[in-house]
């Protein structure tokens, strides 16, 4: 076989090799582990947002059928030594993490008593025999409120409710604006979400006496992370520590923090000597999973009269909710949503500042698109208003500001270092179509209708290297990744990650990856991953990173684990290993029909003795472990337009067309890649239409079931148009760049944009429900 | 004690008369493809066939089932033999994380059973019960079509 006739793994649309058992019910989710003498938890929860603890009454419940055990914060205080999510950020205070409230409760749902029974139906009868009196008090719900020195403190310790205070400039922004042709301002607010995988949050511990080890089966992104963690705050040496992420329904950032619950399991388990699951319930998942947004930005941006951008100024206040997520920190929304407000234009001249300020709601942490989804947010409303009151159209004042090709690597004024990318490109694409949908809108007007379109283009960071912290400042190098590449003396290839596949069919596409490089058919490879059994180092899978980073190691084991093939093969055909190639499984001398499978290389290798020499014996390894670090990150990039329809009477939103392009460099599986854009534009809808965590002025949530907190369903997403455009590949292994998260970054803004194209009205809250829709027109 | 049929195997039980149907499938069965993401009868992951119609196994007691038949996720086809709906699932990249999957191909059973669905309109009101997080639902509506086309 020659070398063209290759067939071509990375590119293809390979059907996904875990999708035979999660279609047919043999998945293995959190909850579908149960061990021998497995005890359950339910949670004594807080019923309010911001009191002190008076007193626990658990003698009633103690006595009840089935109960093993009740637990208070003081009952557990010498279990274990708590953890704060640090950083090298100065003005940041690190709040305290431990298992349950400890003296007082901070927001409604915070975890104070933990009921251990034989089943989680006796230990939730024996929760509700828990009597714990309350002393509220100050009412801490309100950022804007918090931020005054005489607000009532969340964190006595902090002696403020702000937690972080972070400030960015380059050049002159007040004589920026002082020269402007015109300036729009606005006040924009992206209400808080939650992320709401399908499969709620759930841990089962297990820990063995006899040999001092502790397992924990959890639905975590970040399985490394939560080892290195429990090793600290459980004092147990990481070999005697494994974390195993089992099939993970959804995560969406969720699920990537380290959890209260989570510690618990292990250290009950630990003192009880008998396996602990938790599983959250939906109203427990509403309550406490890490919520997302919720941001305050007062933003200016100043042109010339052309429509060349000056200068912007904004100020956001990230409502962080009560703790600082571990290790991600208080600052991650906030901070990343100044950092990337310039987006993919030129700006000259820039301030801005984000502070996270502590309230008494859920803590808010990482979620798809981090802090972004508000960047594109007020810069994209900020273009269309610039361009209204210019006269542009909004398609041309974004070409005019974009960054050009010949202008990359550029340097944003916040100082990220955007590579080489198809932005321009991408908004081209997405516009093919434009002129056209303009002289649709214009004839629905006609009749009367309200019809707008919207765009939005956003870039972002992904697969960043040891270079660039994921969260500011923090502490925990997420710049590498390690791939372990094997074939075992039956010829089966095995490849061992540390990252955690949450749905996003990473089991397939490293597949793809190490049967490209190997020379294998992709079903030949099996890829396990969320273990770190094994793993010296790992951390997970979050920021658009698992692709880039365990791909790059996927390549470089790979490449490895293939020099050895060669050279035990050019042993047994007696040729030189420059004269080999291995295809589909098959290892051949190039130009001859010698050839010879995967399966006996490995049996001559391992199994027959005499077949190599001593020395070739030793030096040969059919088993590489390589690590892959891209030093910087890669951008990624894409613009959005939607057109969309508010109907007159019940000022719902419909959306009537929907494309994407985007730049996700070389596309490894266009199946899996379209459906991340899917399902990210799909949580974009929502956080844009319908989505909001609403917690009343006591700090009340008012959203903790699925009826109340409302997502999209099939009804209200739409067909969207695709397009992948791989102008220039990013330099790194691989050509990839991250796209798990882009959709959800772009749909918001350009939804935004299309409904006040479509009502003619400024548009700075979202989500866009009908009745904020019908308030623009009746307050 | 309750007898019931699933996936044409009979099973006779005691059960506590609070038991879910959805928890008795899971743990008293052993069926842990029929998954539970709400309990309060929104996203539809728990969807199963009861006598001939979908219902949330986490809206039904194990009591109220006595003497029914159910189908779950495990009566389609098989890993090595996956029946057009499922393949056509994974044709289509029907499914990322796969949690509302079995909800998901139980509703889409019900559907392909009892209605034309002749618009894409139909399936999405078809399918607007069962949440799904990942896909955005447009391959989910291929999928079904597919079957239509090819294996109606």
């Amino acid at each position: 076989m020659n070398v063209e006739a290759r067939p071509k793994i990375i590119g293809a649309a390979v059907q996904r090799v875990e999708d035979p058992r999660l279609l047919t019910g043999y998945g293995r989710f959190i909850d579908d582990i149960s061990l021998p003498r497995m005890l359950h938890v339910a949670f004594c929860r807080s019923d309010y947002a911001h009191a002190r603890i008076i007193n626990i009454e658990t003698a009633d419940a103690a006595t009840m059928l089935g109960v093993v055990g009740i637990y208070t914060a003081p009952d557990l205080a010498d279990e274990f030594k708590p953890i704060r999510a640090t950083s090298r950020m100065a003005d940041y205070y690190a709040t305290k993490l431990g298992v349950l409230a400890c003296g007082k409760v901070r927001y409604v749902g915070e975890a104070v008593v933990a009921v251990v029974a034989e089943s989680r139906y006796l230990a939730e009868d024996a929760a509700e025999r828990v009597m714990i009196e309350y002393d509220p008090l100050g009412n801490a719900v309100d950022p804007l409120a918090n931020i005054n020195d005489d607000s009532p403190l969340l964190h006595e310790d902090a002696g403020t409710n702000v937690l972080v205070t972070r400030t960015f400039h380059r050049g002159d922004v007040d004589e920026a604006m002082d020269g402007a042709a015109v300036r729009v301002r606005d006040t924009f607010h992206m209400h808080r979400k939650t992320p709401t995988a399908m499969e709620n949050r759930g841990y089962v511990a297990d820990y063995d006496q006899g040999w001092r080890t502790l397992t924990l089966h959890s639905t975590t992104q970040i399985p490394g992370i939560v080892r290195d963690a429990l090793e600290e705050m459980l004092d147990i040496p990481g070999n005697r520590l494994r974390v195993i992420v089992p099939d993970m329904g959804g995560g969406f950032g969720g699920k990537a923090s380290l959890y209260p619950e989570e510690v618990l399991v292990c250290l009950l388990a630990r003192r009880l000597v008998r396996p602990i699951k938790w599983l959250s319930d939906r109203r427990e998942d509403l309550m406490t999973t890490s919520q997302a947004f919720d941001e305050i930005v007062e933003a200016e941006l100043a042109l010339d009269g052309r429509g060349n951008i000056l200068g912007l100024r904004a100020d956001c206040i990230g409502d962080v909710g009560a703790y600082s997520v571990y290790p991600w920190t208080a600052a991650i929304e906030p901070v990343q949503v100044v950092s990337f407000l310039p987006g993919p234009y030129r700006v000259a001249n820039y301030w801005a500042r984000a502070r996270a300020v502590a309230t008494s709601k859920a803590p808010t942490g990482a979620y798809r698109g981090v802090g972004r989804p508000i960047s594109a947010l007020v810069m994209e409303r900020l273009m269309d208003m610039a361009a209204a009151e210019l006269g542009l159209d909004p398609l041309d004042i974004r070409r005019c500001n974009m960054i050009r090709e010949e202008e990359f690597p550029y340097k944003s004024a916040s100082g990220i270092v955007w590579d080489k990318c198809g932005f321009m490109e991408c908004l081209d694409t997405v516009s093919k179509d434009y002129d056209e949908l303009r002289k649709l809108q214009a004839e629905a007007r006609t009749q009367g209708r309200w019809v707008g379109i919207g765009l939005a283009s956003y870039a972002e960071l992904t697969g960043l290297g040891s270079r660039i912290a994921v969260a500011p400042g923090v502490p925990v190098n997420t710049g590498t990744e390690t791939a372990i590449v094997r074939i075992d003396s039956t010829g089966a290839v095995t490849a061992k990650f540390g990252i955690a596949s949450l749905g996003q069919g990473l089991e397939t596409t490293l597949a793809q990856v190490i049967a490209e490089e190997l020379g294998v058919q992709v079903w030949d490879v099996r890829v396990t991953h969320g273990d770190t059994g094994g793993m010296a180092h790992c951390t997970g899978t979050f920021a658009s990173r698992s692709t880039v980073l365990a791909g790059g190691a996927a390549i470089l084991s790979a490449r490895a684990v293939k020099e050895q093939v060669f050279k035990a093969a050019a042993h047994m055909f007696e040729a030189d290993p420059a004269d080999l190639d291995a295809v589909a499984g098959e290892i051949f001398v190039m130009g001859t029909d010698r050839r010879m499978s995967f399966q006996q290389l490995a049996r001559a290798l391992y199994s027959d003795m005499g077949r190599f020499p001593k020395e070739l014996r030793e030096e040969i390894s059919l088993e590489a472990t390589r690590m892959y670090d891209p030093f910087f990150g890669t951008t990624s990039s894409a613009s959005h337009l939607a057109m969309i329809e508010v109907d007159r009477d019940t000022y719902g939103v419909s959306i009537l067309h929907y494309s994407v392009a985007d730049d996700c460099g070389r596309v490894i599986n266009p199946l899996i890649v379209d459906g991340q854009v899917h399902g990210g534009v799909a949580q974009g809808i929502g956080a844009a239409l319908m989505e909001e965590v609403v917690y009343d002025e006591s700090g009340q949530i008012q959203t903790a079931s699925l009826v109340d907190y409302v997502v999209p369903s099939a009804a209200e997403v739409p067909n969207m148009s695709v397009q992948h455009v791989e102008a220039h590949l990013p330099d790194n292994l691989g050509g990839f760049r991250g796209m798990g998260e882009g959709g959800t970054i772009g749909a918001p803004a350009a939804i935004a944009n299309a409904i006040a194209d479509a009502v003619g009205r400024d548009i700075n809250v979202l989500p866009m429900t009908p009745e904020r829709i019908f308030r623009l027109f009746h307050d | 004690m309750i007898t019931v049929t699933v996936n044409g195997e009979d099973y006779e039980r005691e059960v506590e008369p609070r038991m879910l149907l959805a928890d008795f499938l899971r743990h008293e069965l052993g069926l842990t493809g029929t998954h539970v993401g709400c309990e309060h009868g929104v996203c539809g992951a728990c969807t199963v066939i009861l006598n001939g119609d979908s219902v949330r196994s986490c809206l039904c007691f194990a009591i109220q089932v006595d003497g029914a038949v159910i189908e779950t996720v495990e009566g389609l086809g098989t890993v090595d033999n996956l029946n057009p709906l499922q393949q056509s699932f994974q044709k289509h990249h029907a499914l990322q994380c796969g949690f509302c999957t079995p909800g998901m191909l139980m509703t889409g059973v019900d559907l392909l059973r009892k209605y034309p669905l002749v618009t894409d309109e139909q399936i999405r009101q078809g399918l607007s019960g069962n949440l799904c997080r990942c896909t955005g639902y447009e391959h989910i509506v291929q999928a079904i079509r597919w079957v239509i086309e090819n294996e109606r």
